[in-house]
């Protein structure tokens, strides 16, 4: 059953085919070719494919690319002829039964999977306690204890020895707020002392920070003498641990710090924070002389925290117990890809032996609410999907931020929303494998109602 | 790509420095195949010419990602699954962002099944200069009745081109699905314990890719991929088990982070394939549909970061789509290339004559810093970003890549009319206050120079001292 075509004929009826895996083929002149396509090897797949007439060139072709040492046995194999062609199910599949190739296993293999842990990680976090009871001379009902990882976390490599801790946010006098974090303060927000006790009683906070903003000069300007008043005032109120932080302006804040460490001295709260552009070391001074922890605050930059670390330790003597971290908290869509490989690179480079990167991490979970998607009644691009309910919308983006961050790394949270609070307190926990449940059967969703 | 040495990617290239590659030497080439920003398709001497067949082929080798890359779909819309390299995305970058596919229901009425599809195929929200957006839809089989599973697929397919997900643990049903949207390049979800033969011929008679799903038991899940790949199907993707609450969630996890470094830190190339992940399970938890979405979005979160490498979900509201996508959108970013704006005059609500221009650089997370603390305070004004490639106020300040002489090209090609206002003054970052004497000389007569803030944050506060400009 030989007859005769010519090379140009099939080029172009393999053209015609869309055969692009054979185009790196380059065939010229006319060169007459014989077909046989009684000589077998055209399985009913390849011949379904490309039809009795296609698949006899196609044939020859592919003894003749053989001929010239194209590896035109890997192109033919019926799966990728199958990839290249969109097939029409029924015959595709009365064709392929008939192709030997596939070869069904007549029971499953038996494998173990077995796999390995980081031998590169062989420092361990600084363990850091936060808040002194009675007995180590202050005046807290318990203390916080951040550090002591051996690994990322929620790794299979070694368990975290602590859970990572929420600090909520305080503020001296009102400021503005995320319509739907202000509903939860509105009560409280002339009373600092009030708003840390609904913190810890009602929110289950575990640490309060109390922020003395109304010392910026382009605030209030309160007076160091008047600010710590406040500081007094939390202490009486709860008697959990507490962070003290300052108005972010780099000429008061030292002041102001300094005076609020003294006046809690003893109580070994978190000074937030020192930072390279200002004068840490009277800051690292005053956390040293009256036994506070010390936040070492540097802006997504592996180095400069470096560089402050070291500076706090080599210079203002603060010993290596007293240091938490804040690499700074770039929240969601506006930065936290930063946020996140800073953190990561921090702790990873912790684990694998960088001394000055050994210290556990804090984050301003609350910045999540400075990103518009926050708390924006709509989009202001009128092309957006409509963005929903803003009152729901805000506190994912407060526990998307905070848990994402946990994962890179984060041992103690600055936050506000009290929803966000409980879920990122749920998800470190269920994570750590502390959260009993029955987990329903995970097939189920192929049939839920909903 | 275990490789990190473009020396050893070199040796299997030409080594002819011929160009065609836009490149001027094969070592650079070779350094493009290390970044993953050239493919080796593109050295078309080695294609071509027979005599490199084998280098051709032991580079390919090389390079191939430590993760196995599954194509789901035909066409533009197309998905690549897996792929990934590294452990933690600082280590390069991951590449192939988990595609979320949606679930429609087989026993969902017409109406209804075609209001969700549209909805899941057209939602969209602009961020960073592109538009956000589903990838996928997986119809599940609630029915477990062929006909009416064909029939819903085949509706899907007529509202959306998006690539599918077929869900049943029937082959039955999945044989219908198949009959269908084969042609389409769907996956199927799953093959399981009881009935992996019958869906790994529907896999090789269709030539689809398959989902296999053991739940947490590794060994029996890494058994069944080495027996689909001992005949020849290596198209996988693996079910783990996805665990909504409880101490088997904490499990999920772990299985989640051991068979990633499984596959890109050992080269355990018969379990390296990709990933799924099932957020759509928080609704099994709860009756509360805002818990439920929430819970999904956590999950979610967990898993665009640890491994997961497609993803079925549940919620659209827009409070669990919106931080959804924009994580994966930070998590996926490549962090070898710093994410940049198109330099140039930018305005920002409706700004006239009496607005300011604020002066920021290209770096896109600054200039939307800015642009937000400007627009979010009501604020009408003008914001030039100066091409810095793409690097910060401070950072560029201190390198060069900011200067006055560049400040006053960038004006020069913006083309900015400052004869046009009424208080022609441009504002500088306080980081940049150091330019402003030499800026004074090279506008003089044109625009005042004043400093604002070091932090864009307290634009509002400045506005209210020094803005209109006092003569
Ligand atoms: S195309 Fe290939 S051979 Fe030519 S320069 Fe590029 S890498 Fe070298």
């Amino acid at each position: 059953m030989a007859e005769k075509i010519t090379l140009s004929d099939l080029n172009k009826t393999l053209t015609e085919m869309n055969v692009q895996s054979l185009e790196g083929l380059k065939i010229e002149g006319d060169v007459e070719i014989e077909i046989d396509a009684g000589a077998g090897g055209v399985g009913p797949l390849f011949a379904y494919y490309f039809g009795q007439e296609a698949a006899k060139i196609a044939m020859q072709l592919m003894n003749f690319a053989k001929a010239v040492g194209y590896p035109v046995e890997n192109l033919l194999q019926p799966v990728a002829i199958a990839s290249a062609i969109a097939p029409a199910p029924k015959d595709l599949a009365a064709a392929a039964a008939a192709v030997p190739a596939f070869k069904m296993a007549s029971a499953l293999a038996s494998a173990k999977f077995t796999v390995g842990v980081d031998k590169t990680w062989r420092n361990t976090i600084q363990e850091v306690t936060l808040g002194a009871t009675k007995a180590d001379g202050g005046s807290r009902g318990h203390v916080v204890k951040l550090g002591g990882e051996k690994a990322m976390p929620f790794f299979p490599d070694a368990s975290m020895p602590h859970a990572p801790k929420i600090t909520m946010d305080v503020f001296d006098m009102p400021i503005g707020m995320a319509k739907a974090v202000k509903m939860h303060y509105e009560d409280v927000i002339n009373s600092p002392g009030e708003w840390a006790k609904k913190a810890v009683k009602k929110f289950g906070a575990d640490m309060v920070t109390v922020h003395l903003i109304s010392t910026d000069p382009l605030l209030k300007d309160t007076s160091a003498q008047d600010a710590v008043k406040t500081v007094e005032e939390v202490l009486q109120a709860v008697d959990v641990p507490i962070c003290i932080g300052g108005s972010g302006n780099p000429n008061k804040d030292p002041i102001v710090l300094s005076k609020a460490a003294e006046v809690a001295a003893g109580e070994r709260v978190l000074i937030a924070s020192a930072n390279l552009n200002m004068d840490w070391e009277k800051i690292g001074k005053a956390c040293v002389d009256n036994g506070h922890v010390c936040l070492a605050w540097t802006q997504l930059e592996i180095n400069s925290q470096k560089e402050l670390n070291r500076k706090l330790m080599k210079v203002a003597g603060v010993p290596r117990e007293s240091i938490v971290m804040d690499p700074t908290t770039a929240a969601l869509a506006y930065g936290l890809d930063f946020a996140y490989s800073n953190m990561e690179r921090i702790r990873l480079g912790a684990l694998k032996g960088d001394e000055e990167l050994t210290f556990p991490m804090s984050s301003g979970t609350t910045n999540a609410w400075g990103v518009r998607e926050s708390w924006m009644v709509r989009s202001p691009n009128k092309d957006d999907s409509d963005w929903g309910d803003r009152m729901l919308r805000g506190p994912i983006w407060e526990i998307l931020t905070g848990y994402s961050l946990a994962m890179a790394g984060v041992d103690i949270f600055m936050m506000m929303h009290p929803t966000a609070v409980a879920y990122v307190h749920e998800i470190t926990q269920s994570l750590m494998g502390r959260i009993e449940a029955k987990t329903p059967d995970t097939a189920a969703w192929l049939k839920m109602g909903v | 790509m275990k490789e990190t040495s473009p020396l050893n990617l070199y040796k299997q290239l030409p080594q002819t420095n011929c160009k065609k590659c836009k490149e001027e030497t094969c070592m650079a080439f070779a350094a493009g195949l290390i970044a993953r920003t050239r493919k080796v398709e593109e050295c078309t001497p080695l294609v071509d010419e027979k005599k490199y067949a084998k280098k051709l082929e032991t580079l390919k080798s090389i390079v191939a990602p430590e993760l196995r890359m599954v194509y789901i779909g035909v066409g533009e819309k197309q998905v690549k699954v897996g792929g990934e390299d590294v452990m933690f995305r600082h280590q390069m970058t991951f590449f192939n962002k988990p595609p979320f596919a949606y679930d429609v229901a087989d026993n969902m009425d017409e109406a209804k099944l075609i209001e969700r599809v549209k909805k899941i195929s057209t939602w969209r929200k602009f961020y960073i200069g592109k538009w956000q957006g589903v990838e996928m839809i997986a119809v599940r089989s609630v029915s477990d009745d062929p006909a009416k599973f064909a029939a819903c697929v085949k509706t899907v397919m007529a509202n959306s081109d998006f690539p599918l997900i077929l869900c049943s643990f029937n082959p039955a049903v999945l044989k219908a699905g198949l009959e269908v949207a084969a042609k389409v390049r769907p996956l199927i979800y799953a093959a399981n314990k009881d009935n992996w033969k019958e869906v790994a011929q529907l896999a090789f008679d269709y030539k689809v890719p398959v989902t296999l799903s053991v739940p947490f038991d590794l060994d029996a899940l890494k058994s069944m991929a080495v027996t689909f790949a001992g005949m020849g199907l290596t198209d996988l993707v693996l079910d783990p088990g996805t665990a909504p609450n409880g101490k088997l969630l904490q499990q999920t996890l772990l299985n989640f982070i051991n068979l990633r470094r499984a596959a890109v830190e050992e080269a355990q190339r018969d379990i390296a394939y990709p990933v799924m992940v099932l957020p759509i399970n928080a609704w099994l938890t709860t009756d509360d549909p805002v818990r439920a979405s929430y819970w999904e979005s956590v999950l979610t979160a967990a898993f665009v970061i640890r491994g997961g490498a497609i993803m079925i979900k549940h919620s659209l509201d827009a409070h669990s789509m919106m931080p959804d996508m924009h994580l994966r959108f930070n998590i996926y970013t490549d962090p070898r290339t710093p994410v940049q704006v198109k330099p140039g005059i930018y305005k920002v609500g409706n700004p006239g004559a009496e607005s300011p221009v604020f002066l920021t650089t290209n770096f896109a997370l600054t200039y939307y810093t800015v642009e937000s603390d400007i627009a979010s305070n009501g604020i009408d004004a003008y914001i030039i970003a100066i091409n810095t490639d793409g690097i910060g106020v401070q950072a560029s300040v201190a390198g060069g890549q900011l200067s006055p002489t560049k400040i006053l090209d960038s004006f020069n090609e913006a083309a900015f009319k400052w004869e046009d206002q009424k208080f022609p003054a441009m504002v500088l970052p306080g980081m940049a206050a150091k330019f402003s004497g030499e800026l004074e000389d090279l506008f003089a007569g044109k625009a005042k120079i004043m400093v604002g803030p070091e932090d864009s944050g307290r634009i509002i506060g400045w506005m209210k001292d020094y803005w209109p400009p006092k003569k």
